[in-house]
């Protein structure tokens, strides 16, 4: 019997820890059950900043997305905070009504941002004042960059990491930026007041402005904000407030629970909540030795000291505290510090390098010719050392102004060797040299691919220069760029416009003879076979050479697998319009195979799921429609509004467009799916906006093409490709944006990555403006596939292979009838 | 082909009712067994049921050495069953082919 594990917090100690004791097998010890606030998967607190700033896609700062716990047996109750802890009955109770029992338990409820009593921050009626907002989570970088639309100028309070952080975001998005900080130096927590000098140069120099032993006593506006007072008399004109003025453990379910809690859950050296026997705490909420963290790395040696002691990989294992040395970049400024500040001893040495003009500072605290503090601003060449030194004790040089240069610099090589084992490279995700030299043992020999095994540098990115010394030095200098991240796919090395020119000078027409012809030593890859056949369908449309193996199994049944094995059955119903006649049908097919679950979809269609792969045919003979082609990376739907004839408000005629748009490119492959929308007016009841290509009707009977939106995992508005006088000309410009995609596009690469990657201004200049004067060749190609369409369907009245309609899964028990 | 005590041969069907480089599934004794035809002309067997999810393998896509699994991607070597992506590994089944084209597993 499996134990059950419960884990309260699906932040990044949670995820981490869970992490580790899958790492040590304890996938098979505990059924692991984790409860999160935040309705997502586990991302990159850290990383938020950029995300804020937009350098980085939320996409990009996720550490495990759902699939990551379903493949790993993980119940996650995704939004659903606890609320209760019986410790008695060893049960958690949450708030949508749940109890789940366990056997162990781990607290790891991180902390919150703490919110200053500033007179106006919350309005009585509403909770917090719309115009105010923390910086914390994935949706308050969302409100924030929602509302920094169209709002001119941001105070943050607070002149923390944080708040730094946020005036440099919202300085990005074009609001002006004021840091008001009660402190008498920026990031007083971690430097001196020189550094602080210096950092409020640099950051000025940004054009932020700093006010320093400022404090706020109120924020001004009732419906918008219009300011902030300070308590001396001053009001600072603004339209929006970020409040970063620190966190606060989140500790309340532990001490209600009654566990010990002072400042954060009192835990001993194994993590375990004191008195307690399968309860523990991790992370921000944690109190160990007295000391709560609330950086990053002290966390990554809990989680392991937790993960050995728990799945019992080592029983001695023991916490004993760590030493801070962070690794920062503050608004664009490189910042690191460790330890003591300044000398706090009379006979402590303390060597100070500063320039301010030049943004630099460095500075070493020495004590019994021990390493006790460093603080390095700009600079950080010598980071690497100086934490090592500073971790253990090392023997320092003599000259002390040696921990600060390179004196006739030894070099980069030297300085990575000497670089001990186990010293942490990458703080973000916790990676130490020695993991970096056993991926590349292990075979990785290329800098992204010792990265993507390890994580490293996929935090912050501010150790990628270091991982890739030591990468290289690891690898003896044999380390070699990435080739296959630039082949199309992994099994033909070769990129997309090079792969399709080979493939026309030599006439391939199927997926075995390109493997015969451009693979090394013509060797097939599965991999490779779905993402070939896509692009030798789009190249040779009729001529193409169908070999039934290269599809993928829904494109061999035209239907959606399911987790079961069974599949999902998507009749075509152009721009979501049906009638009483096909309802009936589909309501007499469903009643016919008893159908389990009947589901509209989010495109506007109507889903049967869990059909058996051998009724498929009967199932379509007896709806008698075309396919909906919801199985491929094809396109999908055209999702329309009610438009002119109906609704008050519309401005051209959506749904007759939309049947049209459907009508002509229906079941087109692409590197992946495309959805359509188009929408009768700017209301976007369709949500145009947000579809890989949506329509929007505009006044004067003009229409807006967007392209490159998404509204699933990655969310992006699409750009607008151009504004057209006639339906006829959407229809023109749809497919001939289409085709561009199609020719250009990675394999799985959707329009939102692919747009942004081209550029929307030279996807205008080939689609709209045919500067390229390769228009008319993108319409021929689209019209040849359009041509070459067969509704599937049809096929399926007799197979196509032997037994292409057999059961997989022969003894799988039928689906609940 | 030299007999192992307790091991018996089954016949399955005909190979070429198996398309070119696809899977089907078979039942041998109350237990599923998904037999690929490579392009080289060779076949494969292995247990029918990914170790992952369960899902169903003989619809998966293979080249000469793997099969992939259509619902999460795990790869198993055909000839071993060993996972690629770290799964616990499939059974694999000895196959043979007659002269006139029948497949017979040993189990």
């Amino acid at each position: 019997m499996r134990q059950r594990l419960v884990v309260i917090g699906n932040g990044m100690a949670g995820a981490r820890t869970v992490e580790e004791i899958l790492a040590r097998g304890g996938g098979e010890r505990f059924s692991i059950t984790m409860f999160g606030d935040e309705p997502y998967g586990n991302y990159n607190r850290i990383m938020l900043s950029n995300v804020l700033a937009g350098t980085d896609d939320e996409a990009e700062i996720f550490l495990n997305g759902l699939a990551w716990y379903e493949a790993n047996g993980i119940t996650l109750h995704a939004g659903t905070r606890v609320r209760r802890i019986d410790r008695f009955a060893r049960k958690v109770y949450a708030y949508d009504g749940t109890s789940t029992s366990y056997d162990r338990l781990i607290i790891a409820t991180g902390s919150r941002p703490f919110v200053p009593d500033i007179p106006g921050v919350r309005d009585a009626k509403r909770g917090f004042h719309q115009g105010v907002f923390t910086f914390r989570t994935i949706d308050d970088t969302r409100n924030m960059l929602r509302y920094a639309r169209g709002h001119h100028g941001a105070v943050v309070i607070g002149g923390g990491l944080l708040g730094l952080e946020a005036a440099r975001g919202l300085q990005s998005h074009g609001l002006s930026a004021t840091v008001v900080h009660a402190g008498g130096h920026l990031m007083n927590q971690q430097l001196d007041p020189q550094a602080g000098a210096v950092l409020k140069r640099s950051v000025e120099r940004l054009g932020i402005t700093v006010e320093l032993n400022a404090r706020t006593t109120e924020i001004r506006g009732a419906e918008r904000v219009t300011g902030i007072a300070l308590s001396d008399g001053r009001v600072i004109p603004c339209d929006m407030v970020v409040i970063a003025a620190g966190i606060r453990p989140n500790t309340e379910v532990a001490q209600a629970g009654g566990l010990v809690v002072e400042r954060g859950v009192v835990v001993d050296d194994q993590m375990r909540a004191i008195g307690e026997r399968g309860v523990y705490a991790v992370g921000e909420c944690a109190q160990h030795r007295g000391q709560v963290y609330g950086v990053v790395a002290p966390l990554w040696e809990q989680a392991r000291v937790l993960a050995d002691h728990i799945t019992g990989a080592d029983p001695t294992a023991a916490y004993h505290g760590s030493r801070i040395a962070t690794k920062l970049k503050v608004a664009g400024v490189n910042v690191a510090s460790m330890g003591l500040k300044g000398p706090e001893r009379e006979d402590d040495e303390f060597v100070v390098v500063a320039e301010p003009t030049r943004g630099m500072y460095k500075s070493v605290v020495v004590r019994d010719g021990r390493l006790v503090g460093a603080t390095l601003v700009d600079d950080l060449s010598k980071v690497a050392f100086l934490m090592q030194a500073f971790d253990r004790g090392l023997p320092l040089p003599e000259e002390r102004v040696r921990l600060l240069f390179d004196l006739g610099a030894p070099s980069a090589e030297t300085s990575v060797e000497e670089l001990s084992e186990d010293a942490q490279v990458c703080n973000c995700n916790g990676v130490s040299k020695a993991d970096l030299v056993s991926a590349v043992k292990d075979g990785a020999r290329s800098v992204t691919g010792v990265m993507d095994a390890t994580r490293a540098g996929k935090g912050c990115g501010s150790c990628r220069s270091l991982v890739t010394q030591i990468v290289e030095w690891a690898a003896g200098g044999e380390t070699e760029e990435d080739p296959s991240a630039g082949w199309y796919v992994p099994g033909v090395p070769l990129a997309k416009q090079e792969l399709m020119a080979e493939i026309r000078a030599r006439g391939l027409r199927s997926v075995s003879a390109v493997f015969a012809e451009l693979a090394p030593a013509g060797k097939e890859d599965a991999k490779s076979k779905m993402g070939l056949a896509s692009l030798l369908r789009t190249m040779w449309a009729g001529e193409y050479v169908d070999e039934r193996d290269a599809r993928f199994i829904n494109d061999r049944v035209h239907a959606n697998i399911q987790k079961d094995g069974t599949f999902s059955v998507v009749p075509q119903m152009k721009g979501g319009c049906t009638t009483p006649d096909q309802l009936r049908r589909i309501a007499d097919v469903a009643d016919k195979y008893q159908v389990p679950l009947v589901k509209v979809t989010g495109g506007q269609r109507i889903d049967l799921l869990g059909i058996r792969k051998e009724d498929l045919p009967k199932v379509w003979a007896d709806l008698g429609m075309p396919s909906g082609h919801a199985y491929g990376k094809s396109f999908r739907t055209v999702k329309t509004c009610v438009g002119l004839d109906f609704c008050r408000y519309g401005l051209g005629d959506s749904t007759a467009l939309g049947i049209a748009l459907e009508t002509r490119y229906q079941g087109l492959e692409a590197p992946a799916k495309m959805k359509l929308a188009v929408t009768g007016c700017p209301r976007n009841c369709a949500e145009a906006y947000v579809k890989d290509l949506g329509v929007v009707a505009v006044e004067g009977g003009r229409w807006e093409i967007y392209v490159g939106g998404a509204a699933g995992a990655h969310i992006r508005k699409g750009d607008l490709l151009a504004t057209v006088g006639t339906a006829e000309e959407v229809i023109t410009l749809t497919g001939r944006f289409l085709q561009y995609y199609r020719e250009n596009a990675n394999w799985l690469e959707r329009t939102y990555a692919f747009v942004p990657r081209v550029g929307i201004e030279r996807i205008r200049e080939v689609v709209v403006d045919d500067a390229d004067g390769i228009a008319a060749g993108l319409d021929q190609a689209v019209q040849a596939s359009v041509d070459a369409y067969r509704d599937p369907w049809q096929e399926g009245r007799e197979p196509v292979t032997p037994g292409q309609f057999r059961p997989a899964l022969p003894l799988l028990p039928v689906p609940k009838r | 082909m030299t007999a192992t005590p307790g091991v018996r041969a089954h016949r399955l069907g005909r190979l070429d009712e198996i398309p070119v480089g696809e899977g089907r599934a078979f039942t041998v004794d109350g237990e599923q067994i998904a037999v690929f035809r490579l392009r080289d002309g060779n076949a494969r067997a292995v247990s029918a049921v990914c170790t992952h999810a369960q899902g169903p393998l003989a619809d998966g896509q293979i080249d000469g050495d793997v099969v992939i699994c259509p619902l999460h991607q795990h790869m198993f070597d055909l000839a071993t069953g060993c996972s690629t992506t770290g799964q616990p590994p499939l059974r694999s089944y000895p196959l043979h082919i007659d002269p006139d084209g029948h497949l017979f597993v040993h189990i």
